[in-house]
């Protein structure tokens, strides 16, 4: 367990093996996505009281999964940073939060979409959106710290404090936006025991949500490999990795 | 003294508790011989409420209807900006190092050094709502609502406030990314804050309101210490 630990935390070993996995959790997301979208967008029925304007969950769903997901990999990756100072982790960090920021983005712009014709508004203080909102503001401000701070190293220990002081505060900021005020649709998606949303709608979400996770990884792996070579730019590997190519 | 080895020896080793004692002295008597600079996060709180009747309408009515959310706000914002003084000047002349080398738990120390702070800066505040209360018009039935929720509430903020300060301490331009990390944090102690406040003007039971304060508040204090001990010995790193 420890040697694959190392192992896999050592820079050399996860640039090769991330430019291998690449190319598969690119194509697998791209195939997803594809057949997400026509089973959402062509397939599946329209909905009997919101008709075709529904379908934007199809993008809107995932993304608010991932804005969450990308937080806690952030915080765990924070974790690691602190207890063992693994330099692969400080980079996922980094890497994650601009793309968490943009998942939160897109959740918060098509939500707004499809607010418009659904509650006649752009914009409501509702619950879920106002958390949604603030969960923007802490990428932020997990960014503005990370750029504010000159050394890498000392960059990474700071916002993984960050990260950990975030993840304590998302549950209970979402739950007293909450209780502040609720005019989103309940979840339709978790409720394990009778799913409130039909089969043929259920599937192409799915396989969106998959899509996506797959996205952020081919995505995380691509920037992570560029990050790598640049914080380790005065290493001997790298300089063969810049020959080699 | 009784002979030079104990004398060393109390020297040397105080208890914790002492430390504790001692620094909350320290730092309220160094607060007592800055007066003038105390009454500035008051001064803040007092102008920021008594702009709003300016840009919103000087009607009773629209007034009253704002002046809990408009009382927290000042308050969040005052605390915000006075959180400076926390840390600030400690790390300047290099206390701040001498703290962290101490063989007492930094925690606590961060503790008593965030209780006097409390103690100087919100508790004027605290003390001085009630008249702000009386420019906004607020709900008779909610001064003693908002005097308990300012209590429960602002020590969180300072709490939580440390943390960002404690990350930002060592950089020249802190203080507009200081509200960057912090605000976002302090929307649950607003929200419960205010909606309390707003709750009593309306004849509702606010024991809810403050029971969650008061949970905040205890969550405060047994982790945001030690947040806050982990990101000055990253900054001071």
């Amino acid at each position: 367990m420890w040697i694959w630990f190392h192992k896999f935390g050592s820079p050399r070993y996860f640039y090769d093996l991330a430019g291998r996995l690449i190319p598969w959790l690119g194509g697998a997301c791209a195939v997803l996505m594809a057949v997400g979208l026509y089973l959402g967008l062509f397939v599946a029925p329209s909905d009997y009281q919101q008709g075709e304007s529904y379908r934007i969950i199809y993008i809107h769903v995932p993304s608010a999964w991932m804005s969450m997901f990308v937080y806690v990999v952030m915080a765990s990756a924070g974790t690691v940073v602190l207890i063992w100072r693994v330099k692969l982790a400080e980079i996922i960090a980094s890497v994650s939060a601009p793309l968490g920021a943009s998942f939160t983005f897109l959740a918060l712009a098509t939500g707004s979409l499809w607010g418009k014709p659904m509650w006649g508004t752009w914009w409501v203080w509702d619950a879920r959106l106002t958390s949604e909102l603030i969960l923007l503001f802490l990428y932020f401000g997990f960014m503005a710290l990370e750029a504010a701070i000159e050394d890498k190293r000392t960059a990474a220990r700071a916002t993984a404090i960050l990260s950990l002081v975030g993840v304590i505060n998302i549950p209970i900021i979402h739950y007293s936006v909450y209780w502040w005020n609720t005019l989103h649709q309940g979840a339709t998606v978790t409720k394990m025991d009778t799913p409130s949303i039909h089969l043929s709608m259920l599937i192409p979400l799915l396989l969106m949500a998959a899509a996506f996770q797959l996205y952020y990884a081919t995505v995380l792996l691509m920037g992570a490999r560029t990050e790598l070579l640049s914080r380790e730019r005065r290493t001997r590997w790298v300089a063969e990795v810049i020959r080699n190519s | 003294m009784p002979s030079t080895d104990t004398s060393l020896r109390t020297v040397a080793e105080p208890s914790t508790l002492v430390a504790v004692r001692a620094l909350m002295r320290r730092d309220l008597t160094l607060a007592y011989r800055h007066r003038s600079e105390l009454l500035n996060p008051l001064l803040f709180f007092v102008i920021v409420v008594s702009l709003f009747p300016l840009g919103i309408s000087p009607e009773a009515k629209t007034l009253q209807m704002v002046a809990p959310g408009v009382i927290w706000v000042a308050a969040l914002l005052a605390n915000l900006l006075s959180l400076d003084l926390l840390f600030r000047t400690d790390f300047e002349d290099g206390t701040l190092e001498r703290f962290l080398l101490s063989p007492h738990p930094l925690p606590l120390l961060v503790l008593a050094k965030t209780a006097a702070h409390w103690i100087v800066v919100a508790l004027p505040m605290i003390v001085f709502a009630p008249v702000l209360g009386q420019l906004l018009f607020l709900q008779p039935g909610a001064y003693w609502t908002l005097l308990a929720t300012l209590a429960l509430g602002t020590p969180v903020l300072s709490l939580i406030g440390g943390i960002g300060m404690g990350l930002t301490v060592g950089l020249r331009r802190g203080g507009v990314l200081l509200s960057l990390l912090i605000l976002p944090l302090y929307v649950p102690v607003l929200i419960f804050g205010a909606t309390a406040v707003d709750a009593a003007g309306a004849g509702l039971d606010v024991s809810g309101h403050l029971s969650f304060l008061g949970a905040l508040l205890l969550l405060a204090i047994t982790l945001a210490p030690l947040a806050t001990s982990a990101a000055l010995r990253v900054s001071l790193s």
